[in-house]
């Protein structure tokens, strides 16, 4: 039996009280790769920042656009869902695991090009940063189309009703917070 | 589900090994965290014999020693850095925060909310075999190539960045800190959502005050450790230079690398998890004490909401004072006032605790014991580690006292005779609960005794040494001419070590021949009115509860005017 049906006291259902304090630690953890950055960016004197040429800038708003898109059809899924629409359900999420793999393509383009111009891992601090930070956004990325995998899975074998569908909504709040950080590394890393 | 469908056929493995149960995770995380306890004992106390007798073979234990570690019986000086470092790591990340989070907390807090278990059962028994699969490579590193860890347990960059065995350290903190975030997202939402009908909020124990508060703490000061952590990895393995400062010299050679990061970066990050973290060992200790202290005075605990209030703001203060560890770091001297300030401000909280404890115990009579035995030494004692903080806390004393052997008298004083002392008193205290069985009280006070008089003698010279300038992490201490005058206290210390050691004997031996031996116990063995007690002992497997309990009134309604019972249970409607 799945727990998270049970009664709670707060009638929050534990799943989701569960995913909105695990995001709560996965702010702090991108809180403190964030402020790592902003200290070293303003306090050391050896933080060089490429040219904006070389960053590539109209590929990662192209980039930002997908996922920013691939949000929109997660809350699609979940009002599908919600009006006991499968097919629609299934419709959109595998729209979101596609766009999720098309963001994940326009990155794996991304690196070498990256490479190209000298901007790697152990080059210098921006580069540092910028792989490690967008690295680690990949694998919570990578993460994410796991879970709608899985939810794709499950709504194929028609688990997922009007009344039962609390784990859309989950992988929905994970998502939109995947989402919401690449919002603020992007303008860090390709604008400012 | 029904509750017959619970009892469905166990075999031994799905009992006791991969169990969803909290109260066999609890007692899984208790009998781990106490063996990582009893080594990382052990490390310091070959540490502790270089110290009285530089130089000299390690009796009895010495020869037995892998060469590498001790040529000729005699500790080699990276084999000291090596036992220093996962001394620290053992016993704060494998030891005490496992017991007092893992086990009491595992185990008490579902039951005194009135819970069936955890809100994630599964989740929870990722926790435990996480943490376990981090305790085995943290310690399969004293036989990887490089060794364990020698950076001590605080792993300042960049020398973690040179030295060997670094790597593995951080993996197995990896594991840890998943471990604990799992365990930290579950005591949350089951404090918030599984409370039984009648459980508000100020009708919880202080325990449960104090675990779910130490539950938040964890959640958001480990993250930061984890960034940390990953950035020290990828400066080991990636050549990135998060903390290798441009143009850093080691042994003569340039280091390889791109440079401009800080070093003082490492200090920051580490620091924001790692004095939330002092409060994470000593919060779940406090509780302890408030229950044990409530049951034998047979009063309600004094300022019940004030301590909640307290509890609260060593919670938030606790995110504001990391940088008072870092006062001669080169940080800027007007940051410093900022801390010092936020370090007096957190005194407060934890004076008020002590205080409302204190006062708790005015006009009562006191049933002395063992557990109360260990509460009632935990107040002064903690006393002291909180008090020797303060000069610590000053900028002005703290750049004499700073990196001596005063830093180290004062944190043991805090965790071992403050949160240990507490701990161990908890599980005199909870042990017929958890096994249905009696420990024998005689051999209680004699550990108690042993175990107080003992630990006094080795971390008080601490503070005499140090405050003659004895700095920390010496090899050989007799090095420096100016502590030859106190090498004495260093004899005196190891010998209180080894007789610390001889004492814990008896309590070993009682804990496992009591799960098998000890008397059959009652349900409510010390008339108490938190819910645990209304539940059999041990409770119900997966159950806890017989009928679903719901709660009455507040916590600790003792000695309640007009009753003839001197308690009134919280489960009790009349």
């Amino acid at each position: 039996m799945n727990h998270s049906a049970e009664e709670t006291v707060t009638g929050i259902p534990n799943g989701k009280l569960g995913m909105w304090v695990f995001l709560a630690s996965e702010v702090m953890l991108f809180g403190g790769f964030i402020s790592a950055y902003v200290v070293l960016r303003t306090g050391s004197d050896f933080f060089v920042i490429p040219a904006r040429e070389m960053l590539g800038v109209p590929l990662a708003t192209l980039n930002t656009f997908v996922l920013i898109t691939s949000s929109v059809t997660m809350v699609l899924a979940l009002d599908a869902i919600e009006k006991n629409d499968q097919k629609g359900l299934i419709r959109y999420l595998w729209i979101s695991l596609l766009l999720g793999c098309c963001f994940l393509g326009i990155k794996s383009y991304e690196y070498p090009h990256k490479w190209h111009e000298g901007i790697t891992l152990s080059s210098g601090l921006f580069g540092s940063f910028y792989f490690t930070l967008t690295g680690l956004h990949m694998l919570h990325v990578l993460g994410g189309l796991g879970f709608i995998g899985y939810l794709l899975r499950n709504a194929k074998l028609g688990l997922y009703t009007d009344l039962r569908h609390e784990r859309v909504e989950y992988a929905g709040l994970y998502w939109h917070f995947v989402d919401l950080v690449w919002v603020i590394l992007f303008p860090i890393f390709y604008l400012l | 589900m029904t509750q017959d469908s619970r009892h469905h056929e166990e075999t031994f493995i799905s009992k006791y090994v991969f169990s969803l149960d909290h109260k066999v995770i609890g007692i899984q995380y208790m009998i781990t965290s106490l063996l990582f306890l009893l080594l990382g004992f052990s490390l310091v106390l070959l540490m502790r014999w270089q110290l009285a007798y530089p130089g000299t073979p390690i009796p009895l234990i010495g020869p037995l020693l892998p060469n590498f570690m001790a040529p000729g019986g005699v500790l080699h000086p990276v084999s000291y850095n090596t036992f220093g470092a996962m001394h620290g790591t053992i016993m704060i990340f494998l030891g005490i925060v496992p017991l007092g989070v893992g086990a009491f907390g595992n185990y008490l807090l579902p039951l005194q909310i009135g819970a069936r278990d955890m809100a994630f059962p599964r989740m929870n028994m990722m926790s435990y075999w996480v943490y376990f699969l981090g305790g085995v490579l943290m310690l399969m590193s004293f036989v990887l190539p490089g060794g364990a860890a020698q950076s001590g347990w605080t792993s300042y960059a960049p020398l973690s960045i040179i030295s060997p065995g670094q790597t593995v350290w951080l993996l197995a903190m990896t594991f840890l800190i998943t471990s604990s975030l799992l365990g930290s997202i579950n005591f949350i939402v089951t404090t918030v959502n599984l409370r039984a009908p009648g459980m508000t909020w100020f009708r919880l124990p202080i325990f449960v005050w104090a675990q779910f508060i130490t539950a938040l703490l964890l959640l958001f000061a480990f993250p930061v450790l984890q960034a940390g952590a990953i950035l020290q990895l990828l400066d080991r393995i990636a050549h990135t230079s998060f903390y290798i400062p441009k143009g850093i010299i080691v042994g003569g050679k340039l280091i390889d690398a791109a440079g401009g990061g800080s070093a003082l970066l490492w200090q920051h990050l580490f620091w924001f998890l790692a004095h939330p973290e002092v409060y994470v060992l000593l919060l779940p200790a406090m509780g302890i004490v408030a229950e044990i202290i409530t049951n034998n005075t047979r009063k309600p605990i004094f300022g019940y909401k004030e301590l909640v209030g307290a509890f609260a703001s060593i919670g938030v203060l606790s995110f504001m004072v990391w940088a008072h560890h870092m006062f001669i770091s080169g940080m800027k001297t007007s940051l410093s006032y900022l801390f010092m300030t936020t370090t007096m401000l957190i005194s407060i909280p934890s004076i008020l605790i002590l205080t409302c404890y204190l006062l708790s115990l005015r006009k009562a009579s006191i049933r002395f014991n063992v557990p109360m035995l260990f509460a009632l030494a935990f107040l002064p004692m903690f006393g002291i580690g909180g008090l020797t903080g303060l000069p610590l806390g000053f900028t002005p004393t703290d750049i004499y006292l700073h990196d001596t052997y005063y830093v180290i008298g004062h944190f043991h004083y805090v965790v071992v005779t403050g949160t240990m002392i507490a701990l161990m008193g908890g599980i005199y205290f909870w042990f017929p609960k958890m096994f249905g069985r009696k420990m024998n009280m005689k051999w209680g006070f004699i550990h108690f005794w042993g175990t107080i008089i003992t630990m006094n003698g080795i971390f008080f010279p601490m503070f005499i040494q140090g405050m003659a300038g004895v700095q920390r992490r010496l090899f050989d201490p007799t090095v420096q001419a100016h502590n030859i005058v106190v090498q004495p206290t260093n004899i005196f210390m190891t010998f209180s070590a080894i007789t610390l050691l001889l004492f814990q004997v008896p309590f070993i031996l009682n804990f496992f021949i009591s799960i098998f031996k000890g008397d059959k116990t009652e349900e409510n063995l010390w008339q108490s009115t938190t819910l645990e007690w209304a539940c059999p002992s041990p409770p119900l497997p997966h159950m806890n509860f017989a009928q679903n309990p719901t709660v009455y009134r507040g916590p600790y309604e003792y000695s309640v005017p007009g009753r003839e019972k001197d308690y009134w249970p919280q489960g009790e409607s009349e």
